[in-house]
């Protein structure tokens, strides 16, 4: 097609390895979704590494990589393309998830049900057998590329009753589930990412465990990996173990009087 | 002290009181004074023991003061012996000789408590200062005397008492109750002067930390140590859950809070790796050692998941001398105590080989498998067999330093198969059988609330003043109802045209969109000129409009007052039927419109009961079962507004709409039988709607009585009420009031 000669593949593409810790199978199923081009849909708490894991796969599976992250002001054509008024007229430029599907790379829809759901339908065509994105205002039926692959991720922890994707969006993916891992994966992980000591990392990993215990007592999602990586990152840096802990695991996730000095104790207790 | 016959007999001789009893206890009694004051002590203390015979006032007087003084001087000194008789006799000419007894009966125990004879002294003026101004509470205050100390500060039980004659002035046949501390704003009134951190402060804090840190849900138990004074209760944990003291001060350099935490650590730690042992396998001595070795085993397992609590712990332990305990002492405990610390701090200093040899045992065990629950009683015997002497049976024992005031008392840790016939026993209840994860037991019924009320004259608040009891209304007919709002055919279809307009004016424009209605002109003409520059123009030039959604959440809170029952001037209703009416077309007109709403009424019949009525909850619908409930409401009885508003607030706290509306319908000014003062009440309900207001609860108020300008807006603020002056005419302002208020 005309248009691909514009778009540079090679953007798109995980030069690098990215680092990933498979906690279960989930690398094997993901490979047998992606063999036959299924949507594949991540469920699981914020920070846990849903989209680390996307980056991993589309580095080992060597496809590009095109991520969008879900708003609630998104609409239709900010997924599929619009046409843009310049001096001399119109001209349309693809969007993102159209660029996928002509260029063959994994279109990853990141925390999708922040989307309105009447944006989201727009996906459903490239879900099923047809694999085809209609684009109605320039009246050009997109045939997806053999390499595009659909993937969303979905976080079902702190969604409100009023935002949940439809039956029908829903039933056109498959699922895995994600979690914290085991603390002891967990530590290896915080110790790589930041590069300190595995013992610092087991106790930052045993503080979120204090918080993660809290969800659902006044705390909407515990403590992510995400976060407890940064406070080694901050220790790793210098700074002092008890200050980073409350810098990036306490600070930022609640304003909960009671929770904070509870945590608060458990960073004396356990970096204690 | 042994005393010669002729001796005692001299002394007694100085006695001029002919009281026959006293001859039965003078000898002991004399022997304790001796042993506690001067000669010239002793000799005040005879004196005053004249004194309080000369009054006249009953034969054991004397008896009492005898036997209690030397006590009192031995905590404040001898000074205050006579202050004492003479507290005596200004109580028997303040008529109020029913206190002195009990006085001079608790007198020791106070002094132990202050330790000072000039704060002695203030609780003596304390004392009499009450029984000159409220003769009947000095009795019941010098009884709680114990409690009072147990709990606060002398400047509290001043606080405490002043606090007591003042709002007791008009109710002097309650003042027993209150000194005595049989009524709930009593105690609510002592919390308030306690120091230290309550456990009812921070439950919530103690329940997230237990969850948090150790993953257990069970139940906390506070318990009071006021009660049992000479034995300190300690924490302890058993099938109903940990059983914790109701307040810790700051000490050993822990705050309160820290306190509580280490002692739930330590019960958390056993509930999680303590399994009972057979008690009856062992000896009381085997028990002694077992029991440290298992505290600092789970400890152990404690710290290797939170070391902070080592530090924490390490405060509160305490470290006993090596040569502390004295010839003739049993010191068993003193030394489990010092092997504890040492257990427990590994830089504990000690040089005895046998502290050295066990700590060393206890580490190369719990090197091999912490878990294993035979250490502490295999380590636990053999310390036993290496280091009983005979001294251990000795009936004293050295308790110095040997209480570690974080840890249970270990009853957890045992199994009974046998009753046990030992004195001193805590193991009758002890529940070790079950664990400690038990269904909470079901509440069933509404207890009454209580609600504190402002004091004007004092501005503070009375603490848990007021009960309120609740109740749901039986229900009446609701036909009737249907006819009233028949009777309102015209009026309620006037009204239902008013809420359709309502509705669809409530529009909200949502801008910057790429399609919708119209066209947003200055979006369209920034894109315009943004063509000319031959620049890409932002294309969301469209805007549309959304159905705004009300969020509104309304109670009706309506004054049942024995005054709703008269009929209205000029006419033949009366207030209550009008109440009735109107409310119904205002339910008609709130459910057409969607919003929640609640109805509820309210009397009283002094401060110990108000009522609070519930006609409609906010989750049932407008229905019949509502309607009967509104045609059965009854009037009677008086208006304490503050209270109901406060019960009223609790209700709509927990509503999550934007706005929260609590209309009150009323005919007159709040008043209550039991209040002389008529800016009393009106202060009070003033406090309450500004308690809402702070809330995010808008009040308004319906007043149908016509003078009702000089107060409601006190209470209420100047745009926070209307007087609705043809009270004939209030089935049609009521619901248009509340349409025009939402709109």
């Amino acid at each position: 097609m005309a248009d691909d000669a514009h778009i540079d593949i090679s953007q798109y593409m995980i030069e690098e390895e990215p680092f990933y810790q498979p906690t279960g199978d989930e690398v094997a199923l993901y490979e047998a979704a992606y063999a036959r081009r299924l949507p594949v849909m991540l469920k699981g708490p914020t920070g846990c590494g849903k989209s680390r894991f996307v980056e991993y796969m589309a580095w080992k599976l060597k496809k590009p990589l095109i991520t969008v992250a879900c708003n609630e002001d998104m609409t239709a054509a900010d997924l599929v393309g619009r046409f843009l008024l310049d001096a001399e007229g119109t001209r349309w430029a693809d969007g993102p998830l159209t660029i996928a599907a002509r260029i063959g790379a994994i279109c990853y829809l990141d925390e999708v049900v922040e989307a309105r759901q009447d944006t989201t339908v727009v996906i459903h065509p490239l879900t099923d057998h047809r694999r085809t994105l209609p684009l109605d205002k320039k009246g050009e039926l997109v045939k997806a590329h053999p390499d595009f692959q659909l993937v969303i991720s979905y976080n079902p922890g702190y969604q409100s009753l009023m935002k949940d994707l439809k039956q029908s969006t829903k039933q056109r993916f498959t699922a895995l589930d994600f979690d914290y891992p085991e603390p002891e994966v967990e530590t290896g992980i915080v110790a790589r990412e930041a590069g300190i000591d595995t013992e610092t990392a087991a106790k930052l990993v045993e503080l979120a465990g204090r918080a993660r215990a809290l969800k659902g007592h006044g705390l909407d999602e515990g403590i992510s990996t995400r976060l407890i990586v940064y406070a080694a990152q901050l220790i790793a840096t210098g700074v002092e173990p008890k200050a980073a802990a409350a810098m990036a695991m306490v600070r930022p996730i609640t304003d909960d009087a009671d929770i904070r000095d509870t945590l608060m104790h458990a960073i004396d207790m356990v970096l204690g | 002290m042994t005393l010669r016959e002729e001796d005692i007999a001299a002394w007694r001789a100085r006695l001029k009181c002919s009281v026959s009893k006293i001859d039965d206890i003078f000898a002991d009694a004399l022997a304790d004074a001796m042993s506690a004051m001067s000669n010239d002590g002793v000799a005040k203390w005879l004196e005053g023991a004249d004194i309080v015979c000369a009054l006249g006032r009953g034969r054991d007087l004397p008896v009492i003061f005898l036997e209690e003084m030397p006590e009192v001087a031995r905590h404040c000194g001898e000074g205050v012996v006579l202050a004492a008789a003479d507290t005596a006799r200004s109580l028997s000419m303040l008529t109020a000789p029913k206190a002195i007894a009990p006085f001079l009966q608790n007198l020791p125990f106070v002094a132990r408590r202050l330790r000072d004879a000039e704060l002695l002294r203030d609780w003596m003026r304390i004392l009499l200062h009450t029984a000159k101004v409220a003769r009947e509470a000095a009795e019941p205050l010098a009884r709680s005397a114990p409690q009072l100390f147990a709990q606060v500060s002398i400047a509290g039980v001043k606080n405490w008492v002043e606090y007591g004659i003042r709002v007791y002035a008009s109710q002097p046949w309650r003042l027993p109750d209150y000194f005595g501390l049989q009524t709930a704003d009593a105690h609510a009134a002592l919390q308030r002067e306690r120091s230290g951190t309550l456990y009812i402060d921070n439950e919530r804090r103690l329940r997230l930390y237990l969850r948090s840190f150790w993953g257990l849900d069970a139940d906390f138990r506070p318990y009071s140590e006021i009660f049992d004074t000479t034995r300190k209760p300690r924490p302890y944990l058993d099938r109903l859950g940990f059983h914790i003291p109701d307040v810790y001060e700051d000490a050993f350099g822990v705050s309160g809070i820290d306190r509580y935490r280490a002692a739930i650590a330590h019960m958390a730690a056993h509930a999680l790796w303590t399994r009972p042992f057979l008690a009856d396998n062992f000896s009381p001595f085997q028990h002694l050692a077992i029991e440290i070795f298992e505290d600092a085993r789970v400890e152990w397992l404690a710290m290797a998941r939170y070391p902070g609590l080592r530090a924490l712990w390490k405060k509160m332990h305490p470290r006993p001398e090596p040569d502390a305990c004295p010839e003739g002492y049993s010191c068993i405990r003193h030394k489990l105590a010092m092997l504890s610390y040492a257990l427990l701090d590994p830089e504990h200093g000690y040089d005895d080989p046998m502290i050295a040899r066990y700590t060393a045992l206890f580490a190369e065990r719990m090197a091999a498998d912490p878990h294993d629950t035979k250490i502490a009683p295999e380590l636990g015997v053999k310390w036993l067999t290496e280091n009983y002497t005979h001294d251990f049976r000795s009936p004293n024992i050295w308790f110095q330093d040997t209480e570690v005031p974080y840890r249970d008392d270990n009853r957890y840790l045992w199994i009974f198969l046998e009753d046990t016939d030992d004195e001193d026993d805590f193991h009758s209840d002890h529940g070790a059988r079950d664990h400690i994860k038990g269904p909470a037991a079901p509440d069933d019924g509404i207890p009454p609330r209580h609600y504190p009320e402002w004091d004007y004259t004092a501005q503070t608040y009375r603490p848990d003043w007021v009960t309120v009891f609740e109740r749901i209304q039986p229900a009446g007919d609701a036909a009737h109802i249907d006819e009233l709002l028949k009777k309102h055919e015209l009026l309620a279809r006037r009204l239902k045209k008013v809420v359709d307009l309502l509705k669809p004016q409530l529009r909200r424009r949502i801008r910057y969109q790429e399609m919708g209605d119209e066209l947003d002109v200055d979006m369209a003409v920034r894109a315009a000129i943004d063509l000319r520059m031959n620049v890409a123009p932002d294309p969301r030039v469209f805007q549309s409009y959304e159905q705004h959604g009300r969020d509104i959440a309304m109670l009706l809170l309506i004054d049942l007052s024995e005054s709703v029952k008269e009929k209205i001037p000029g006419g033949d209703v009366t207030l209550l039927q009008l109440a009735q009416e109107s409310t119904a077309l205002l339910s008609e007109a709130v459910q057409a419109l969607g919003d929640p709403f609640a109805i509820a009424g309210f009397h009283s019949n002094t401060r110990f009961e108000v009522r609070y009525t519930h006609v409609k909850g906010f989750a049932e619908p407008w229905g019949e079962e509502a309607k009967a409930r509104l045609a059965a409401m009854e009037a009677g009885l008086s208006t304490r507004m503050g209270a109901a508003l406060r019960c009223a607030g609790d209700q709509l706290r927990n509503r999550r709409e934007e706005k929260r509306i609590l209309m009150v319908l009323t005919d007159g000014a709040p008043h209550d039988i039991d209040v002389a003062d008529p800016q009393y009440l009106r202060e009070d309900a003033r406090k309450a709607v500004i308690e809402l207001q702070a809330d995010g609860i808008s009040p308004f108020c319906i007043s149908l009585d016509p003078k009702a300008d000089e107060y409601v807006t006190d209470i209420f603020g100047q745009t926070g009420y209307t007087v609705i002056d043809h009270i004939e005419r209030l089935p049609e302002r009521l619901p248009t009031l509340f349409l025009n208020l939402t709109k």
